[in-house]
């Protein structure tokens, strides 16, 4: 009799206990309904508005350029634009494998790469946006002002490792390269070493342009290259063959280390694409090309 | 009565259980047995899976370039024409850091363990312990920016007499212990007391003065050295040590803490003094410990990527002459980080799968020591108890 009161007792209680949570769940499921439906309408809002995306991804030499032409077109067009910078390696990938609409590539692609696009169905058109010269730099203590092209390659050879062997002071040269899916490494390689021929184990091995530039201004001995719109006080800039990089010098090719940034696209671009590829020929562009430091066609 | 009667019944009903009940409870017991065990495989699946993934992907690189290139050579030129795949300087560099972090960290990782645990007061242990270990919430991208921003271009310009200072603040307090207790061994043997004094004092004096003139020389020779380049092993081989430094400190001092009191009040009662304590007693008993947290900080050197990628130099080079920690080396990490961008199948399988060979010979390496430490704790074990 008293079990069975006691028994009654705990069921009642459970009842409740189990009402109470009932109460508590639902209102916990509503929130979550609402909270999923919020998410699927903001979730559709922007898909609306993804239609005229542009996804860039590529060099991080012409990763600025990339970035003041998407906030421009944004703002002319109301089109978004986002800009990645992983190397120009794989800017290339990402336009194979339709991860990006536009790859930027400070190189032209490899014969590799072009018939692996193929493969997928894609077909890369390149577009020359600027050039840009590939400026030599130093740490601005060190008294060298000129270097010739044969002299670079040997010390990035590493047939030359004394500034003393060309009229520098006695230091051994810190060797600074990039590393091997950039675009301007494989450009350097092109233009100054030639092809197939091996830069020297001990040459240091920097992500960016950002980082050779930060290594050079801190090293005393150090020599390496950036992207011509990437110089600033902090480095200086040595000639080449006694040339310095300027603008007349890269666009009428004297100056021997200067190369074309590519934005590459899948077929002949069309639209949106078109618009922005375009972009370095209207007078806006121009001016953004130049105001970044680089060169205009 | 009838209370009685109903209280006992009440008792029964509440030990004894239904067949039905039974079964129900049998099958939750299972149930979350099975649940448990399944969890806790799941995690030796997911190495298991690691290893044959990374297995998957590395076998193809010996079967298309074979052993010799990638263990005997030291031309690293992935993106060559022809590729060059010899990783012999990257294979060094990643054993040349970890050493070197591993003789900064574990000395002074060790060192500290036992100052937390045997000679700082509870109240200061208190805080000092998770202060130290707030060392290895500080993530690893901060750590390699500090290397490259201040303590690279540091040891550029300053490199000789820094290594000057950190030699003399190092080495002298325990060359100051070494002629100490040196003269005090020497001299336990004479029985005169006037002698042993003077003898004493005489020890005391010769040993000092060495001792000086040792630290002179080194710390002259020290500072002339010129480094040339800032992101060396050494920078490198600095932080990782900082890095591995709140691990060895945090698993060293439980083992420490768990020796127990009454061996150390046992050592004591002998007539032990306190360093006697420590270093013949507490040490080998919690050796296993601390060997566990070596090996642990060391796992940790030998894996962190985001420093060395930023402040190594990545050049592939065996430093010359080959103990230079003053020269840029690579390291396997940072190679599998700076080429995984570039390498995918698109452009040439051998240099894709030559990085999961690099990842698996990490594993590997990983794993033997693991299995090393694992075989000595055991043996230590049954050395202590005696067996």
């Amino acid at each position: 009799m008293l079990a069975q009161m006691k028994f009654h007792s705990y069921t009642v209680a459970a009842y409740l206990a189990f009402n109470f949570k009932r109460k508590r769940i639902e209102t916990m499921i509503k929130k979550f309904l609402l909270l999923v439906v919020l998410l699927a309408v903001s979730l559709s809002a922007t898909a609306g508005a993804a239609v005229g995306t542009l996804v860039l991804d590529g060099s991080t030499t012409v990763g600025p350029l990339a970035k003041t032409f998407a906030a421009y077109f944004t703002k002319k067009y109301g089109v978004r634009v986002t800009v990645s910078e992983s190397g120009s390696g794989n800017g290339a990938k990402s336009l194979i494998n339709g991860s990006c609409t536009i790859a930027t590539m400070s190189r032209a692609m490899k014969a590799a790469e072009i018939a692996a696009a193929r493969q997928k169905g894609v077909n890369p058109v390149a577009s020359v946006v600027a050039l840009d010269g590939l400026a030599m730099v130093v740490h601005p203590a060190n008294p060298v002002r000129s270097l010739t092209k044969a002299q670079i390659s040997s010390i990035y050879r590493g047939s030359i490792t004394n500034w003393r062997e060309v009229g520098g002071p006695n230091a051994r040269i810190v060797v600074i390269q990039r590393e091997s899916n950039s675009g301007t490494e494989e450009s350097f390689k092109e233009l100054v070493i030639g092809k197939g021929v091996a830069i020297i184990g001990s040459a240091e091995t920097q992500s960016s342009n950002g980082s050779v530039k930060s290594r050079v201004s801190t090293t005393l001995s150090a020599i390496g290259f950036l992207g011509h719109g990437f110089v600033d006080g902090s480095v200086k800039v040595i000639a080449v063959n006694g040339i310095l990089p300027t603008v007349t010098t890269v666009k009428n090719g004297t100056y021997p280390v200067s190369r074309p940034l590519y934005f590459y696209t899948n077929g002949q671009p069309s639209g949106v694409v078109k618009q922005f590829v375009d972009l370095p020929k209207s007078p806006e562009g121009k001016r953004m090309i130049t105001e970044l430091g680089f060169i205009n066609r | 009565m009838a209370g009685e009667s109903g209280g006992e019944c009440n008792r029964t009903n509440v030990f004894v259980v239904s067949a039905r009940k039974r079964t129900m409870q049998k099958l939750a017991k299972k149930t979350g047995e099975s649940l448990l065990f399944a969890v806790a495989s799941f995690v030796a699946v997911i190495v298991l899976f690691i290893f044959y993934f990374v297995a998957r992907d590395a076998v193809p690189f010996f079967q298309i370039r074979g052993f010799s290139e990638f263990f005997t050579s030291s031309n690293w030129y992935p993106a060559d024409d022809p590729a060059q795949f010899g990783a012999l300087a990257i294979i060094y560099g990643s054993l040349m850091v970890t050493l070197g972090s591993a003789l900064i960290a574990v000395p002074m990782g060790v060192a500290a363990a036992i100052c937390l645990s045997d000679i700082l007061p509870f109240s200061i242990r208190q805080y000092a312990k998770p202060v130290i270990e707030m060392l290895a919430a500080i993530p690893s991208v901060a750590f390699g920016f500090f290397a490259l921003v201040v303590l690279a271009p540091l040891l550029q310009n300053n490199g000789g007499p820094m290594l000057m200072w950190a030699w003399w603040i190092l080495v002298s307090p325990f060359m100051l212990l070494a002629v100490i207790v040196l003269s005090d061994l020497l001299t336990t043997k004479i029985t005169e007391p006037k002698r042993r004094e003077q003898l004493h004092i005489f020890f005391l004096i010769f040993f000092g003065l060495l001792s000086v003139l040792f630290l002179f020389k080194v710390g002259t020779v020290l500072y002339g050295i010129q480094i040339l380049t800032g992101t060396n092993a050494l920078t490198v081989s600095i932080i990782l040590s900082f890095m591995a430094l709140p691990t060895i400190v945090s698993v060293s001092e439980d083992s420490l803490q768990a020796v127990g009191r009454d061996i150390r009040e046992g050592s004591y009662a002998l007539g032990a003094t306190r360093a006697e304590t420590i270093i013949k007693t507490v040490l080998p008993a919690g050796s296993s410990g601390i060997l566990a947290a070596v090996i642990l900080g060391i796992m940790r050197a030998l894996g962190e990527t985001m420093v060395v990628w930023m402040a190594s130099g990545n050049s592939s080079q065996i430093p010359e002459p080959w103990f230079n920690y003053l020269q840029s080396i690579r390291t396997l990490t940072a190679t599998i980080a700076g080429d995984m961008g570039e390498a995918d199948q698109v452009t040439g399988s051998a240099r894709f799968h030559v990085l999961f060979a690099m990842g698996l010979l990490l594993l590997v390496i990983s794993f033997v020591s693991n299995l090393v430490s694992e075989r000595i704790v055991v043996r230590q074990r049954k050395i202590l108890s005696g067996q």
